[in-house]
């Protein structure tokens, strides 16, 4: 089992561990509901250390990127963060990611960190047509994400750098509590606010120290795993492994705003897509906001009022903000509209609920 | 961890305090804080009578759910209705005001099979 380089701070903190992606994470440190509460309200900082970063450069960088994600790599201008997905060759997802560019010539891509060795694959293999330089530095990076209405006045205390001028899907490249060449980005997964924090391993447990330090006044908390899935779903962000998979389109997944079935270059599968959207999807992800006693989780049978199946959960909570339960799920289109009634199998009893519109946090 | 030497325990982290024939149970400390916040507590058997082993309820914490079982047989004579509006006390009270059920105990030989305090905490490793 891999460590991050925060590990011993985790375990100086009293967090409980489990792996995840191949690391040893923290899934709670205080409890989910106040770790997720500290998010909503103030601010609370996550190590995910175990997502991949992978730098592509060279003049072919581009071509290669736009070749193997959705999204249209043309629109980034240097600062700039793109969420996009891999498409794979037939008809699913290899991974979501988010495309950074940092010049000209010069990304970095940050992937899930479970799919990050069939990720690095995936892209070596189809950048053999481009020949753009690649390199695999994920054991080289520590990512803190810092999160909440008050991530930004915490993280100015550490930095010269004037956070107020980096919009939502940008970053830059400074210095941060002391240490050069951080990469400062305002992204993140949870749909409070905040940036995320990438720095070398070797600076990590310092730059974490001075951010809890930095926070104390603000009431921050170190956030584990578990909120950050309560979080997230929320929101009603995909969660790889869950709610987009190899057998998921991005098109049913509601990723068809990162799926750019206009843009110039080809990119994998893409006639797939544009054949898909003309002839329009079978099934939808959907939320649905449960309105009796009971808690959705992913693999639950989704039912109509009869009793038939009509899909299945891929992810589900009880959410800590809104004090019910919630959950993804795929639907066959014809019952997919906001409002229609899906009823969830919980052990054999079928529990009513409703299709809403994300996010379920507002 | 907080394991009381007055009760009795199982391999799946549940305490009983035997008083007569009736056993009062609930989940260990060590249970509640691996299920992390606890949501519902959903027991739908009071008035019938279970083997040792079957499942009685099921605990739906925020990231997870686990099933309850009975650890000696009997008639389950009560639940904890308390818990339907305050499941949280499991997580804070897991001995106190997070008991389960109470069990009319049919064969008072099984309760050999349960371990003391130590041997419980003992197998917590």
């Amino acid at each position: 089992m891999n460590k991050t380089a925060l590990y011993q701070a985790h375990i100086d903190l009293g967090a409980k561990m489990v792996p995840f992606a191949g690391f040893e994470m923290p899934v709670s440190y205080a409890g989910i509901k106040q770790e997720h509460a500290a998010v909503r309200e103030r601010v609370g900082m996550f190590d995910v250390s175990h997502m991949g970063e992978f730098f592509v450069s060279g003049p072919k960088a581009a071509a290669l990127i736009d070749y193997v994600t959705s999204n249209d790599v043309t629109k980034l201008t240097p600062g700039k963060a793109q969420y996009s997905c891999f498409p794979n060759e037939t008809g699913g997802i290899v991974d979501d990611l988010i495309v950074y560019m940092i010049a000209q010539n010069e990304y970095m891509l940050v992937v899930n960190g479970a799919c990050m060795d069939k990720d690095w694959e995936w892209v070596s293999k189809h950048n053999a047509q481009f020949g753009a330089e690649l390199v695999n530095r994920t054991n080289e990076y520590s990512l803190m994400a810092v999160q909440g209405p008050n991530a930004s006045a915490v993280l100015q205390k550490l930095t010269e750098v004037d956070l107020s001028t980096i919009p939502f899907y940008s970053f830059t490249i400074g210095a941060f509590g002391g240490v050069s060449n951080v990469i400062i980005s305002n992204t993140g997964y949870t749909g409070s606010g905040g940036f995320e924090i990438y720095v070398l391993n070797e600076n990590a447990i310092d730059i974490w120290n001075k951010i809890l330090e930095a926070g104390k006044d603000q009431g921050i908390e170190p956030c584990g795993l578990g909120c950050r899935d309560t979080l997230r779903l929320e929101m009603g962000y995909c969660l790889y492994g869950n709610d987009i998979t190899n057998e998921t389109s991005p098109l049913e997944a509601g990723l068809g705003w990162i799926t750019k079935l206009t843009k110039e270059s080809d990119f994998v599968n893409k006639q797939y897509f544009i054949d898909q959207k003309a002839k329009g999807v079978e099934r939808k992800l959907v939320a649905i906001e449960i309105l009796e006693k009971g808690i959705p989780r992913n693999g639950y049978d989704l039912e109509d009022e009869a009793g038939n199946k009509i899909g299945f959960v891929t992810s589900g909570t009880q959410s800590p903000s809104l004090d019910k339960a919630i959950a993804l799920g795929y639907v066959m289109v014809g019952h997919s509209a906001v409002d229609t009634e899906v009823y969830v199998n919980i052990r054999n009893k079928a529990i009513k609920g409703r299709v809403v519109r994300l996010p379920f946090y507002k | 961890m907080n394991i009381p030497g007055d009760l009795k325990y199982t391999n799946d982290h549940e305490w009983l305090r035997i008083e007569g024939d009736v056993a009062t149970i609930g989940i260990t400390d060590f249970a509640q804080s691996e299920l992390g916040d606890i949501v519902y507590v959903e027991i739908e058997t009071e008035g019938e009578t279970l083997e040792a082993g079957a499942t009685f309820g099921t605990v739906e914490a925020v990231k997870t759910v686990s099933d309850l079982f009975m650890p000696v047989s009997g008639e389950v004579i009560e639940f904890n209705q308390a818990l339907e509006g305050t499941p949280e006390s499991v997580n804070s009270d897991p001995y106190g005001d997070g008991w389960m059920i109470k069990v009319r105990i049919s064969d008072a030989s099984e309760l050999d099979n349960l371990l003391d305090a130590a041997a419980y905490e003992a197998s917590l490793g």
